[in-house]
């Protein structure tokens, strides 16, 4: 199975290298080639020695995309550090090079629901951390 | 009319569109730009991010004619019309694009129109200094149509010719003739001539036969 993850900050990097050690073919696209920091950190060997594919790019250009490997890829996960971004190169990777499984991380409670109405599958880390900590109260009895 | 981004196009287009009488609400998420605009167009502008949803809906998007997203980031402005039209059932958008190699981006996701400034700088000069001798007027993606303006030189194979006798490729026709400041629309028996601007109506594709058949052989640059 081959993921695309786009955006590699916290999420995006922890995510691929799971994914890798999983057995997954793994390839990872970032316009800042520093964070291929990201991908090295705490690991035995290097990210490409360990089978890992990184390519510096933007996630709205195509040729990055495709240089990326977005038309072999299974899975498309968009974790860049803008949601709207995330939205729209989700679509992208849906409509136009249909990708089986696309996830796109969004901040943003309201549109990350509207969004996964829309079909989309959105994963919204603010929505949990608000889940978390409601149910945290719950669990207080005073 | 709700504008998203209060850059120079947003700040300039409110003060027009309000200056003809419509209701218009400009969006700006910079606080210090916010409060700059707002000395002069007061509770038309509104502080905010247009992509959230909340900020839109206090806009008052859910009973917006039009609304046109003129932001400096194209992410933004194609998810401002996307949920304009597709949310809050907007009827018209208006896009602006920063980047030209974006455009195909608002078209997959079905936002039309999109606006490049880039792309309007560019058919000016090609209109000024046409390098093709032909200039793309205006693409009508939807009716899969084109029009296009080209300059007849001195030994163009059609000057001289009646609009009748011209070969030209099936999904094409003239449909105007720029001469000595005025235009008209030709018959069958109008006359070319050389130094007339010619305006056709094509089917895409067919910029090439009709460069041929109306231009004598010139460079062509290749893009």
């Amino acid at each position: 199975m081959f993921v695309l993850i786009v955006g590699a900050g916290r999420v995006g990097s922890a995510v691929a290298k799971t994914a890798l050690t999983k057995g997954y073919t793994v390839s990872v696209l970032d316009e800042d080639p520093l964070s291929h920091e990201r991908l090295d950190a705490g690991q035995q060997e290097s990210w490409e020695d360990a089978g890992g594919q990184f390519t510096v790019g933007t996630a709205l250009e195509l040729e990055a995309l495709i240089a990326a490997g977005i038309d072999q890829a299974d899975v498309f996960i968009a974790s860049t550090d803008g949601d709207n971004t995330n939205l729209i190169i989700a679509q992208i990777a849906r409509r136009q090079f249909g990708v089986d499984r696309v996830i796109a991380r969004v901040m943003d409670p309201a549109r990350a629901s509207w969004y996964s109405e829309q079909g989309l599958h959105t994963i919204s880390p603010t929505q949990h951390a608000i889940d978390l900590f409601d149910r945290a109260i719950d669990a207080t009895t005073v | 009319m709700i504008i998203a981004g209060g850059g120079k196009v947003g700040w300039n287009l409110a003060r027009e569109l309000m200056s003809k009488d419509h209701e218009v609400t400009l969006i700006e998420a910079r606080r210090d730009r916010y409060l700059v605009i707002e000395a002069e167009l007061e509770h038309a502008v509104q502080y905010g991010d247009a992509t959230e949803l909340w900020v839109l809906e206090r806009a008052g998007i859910q009973r917006a004619d039009l609304v046109i997203a003129v932001t400096g980031d194209d992410e933004d402005n194609m998810l401002v019309c996307q949920v304009a039209k597709e949310k809050y059932l907007c009827d018209r958008i208006i896009a602006r694009v920063n980047n030209p190699r974006n455009y195909q981006h608002f078209k997959l996701l079905g936002i039309q129109p999109a606006v490049s400034a880039t792309d309007l700088i560019l058919r000016l000069i090609e209109h000024e200094v046409p390098r093709y001798g032909l200039v793309h007027l205006l693409a009508l993606e939807e009716e899969r149509l084109e029009i296009i303006e080209l300059e007849v030189p001195g030994d163009s194979p059609v000057a001289g010719r009646r609009v009748a006798d011209i070969d030209l490729p099936d999904g094409s026709l003239i449909i105007s003739v720029l001469r000595a400041g005025g235009g008209f629309v030709p018959k069958p028996d109008t006359v070319i001539q050389a130094g007339d601007e010619v305006l056709l109506v094509l089917d895409p594709g067919l910029e090439e036969s009709i460069t041929t058949s109306f231009a004598a052989p010139v460079q062509r640059a290749r893009g």
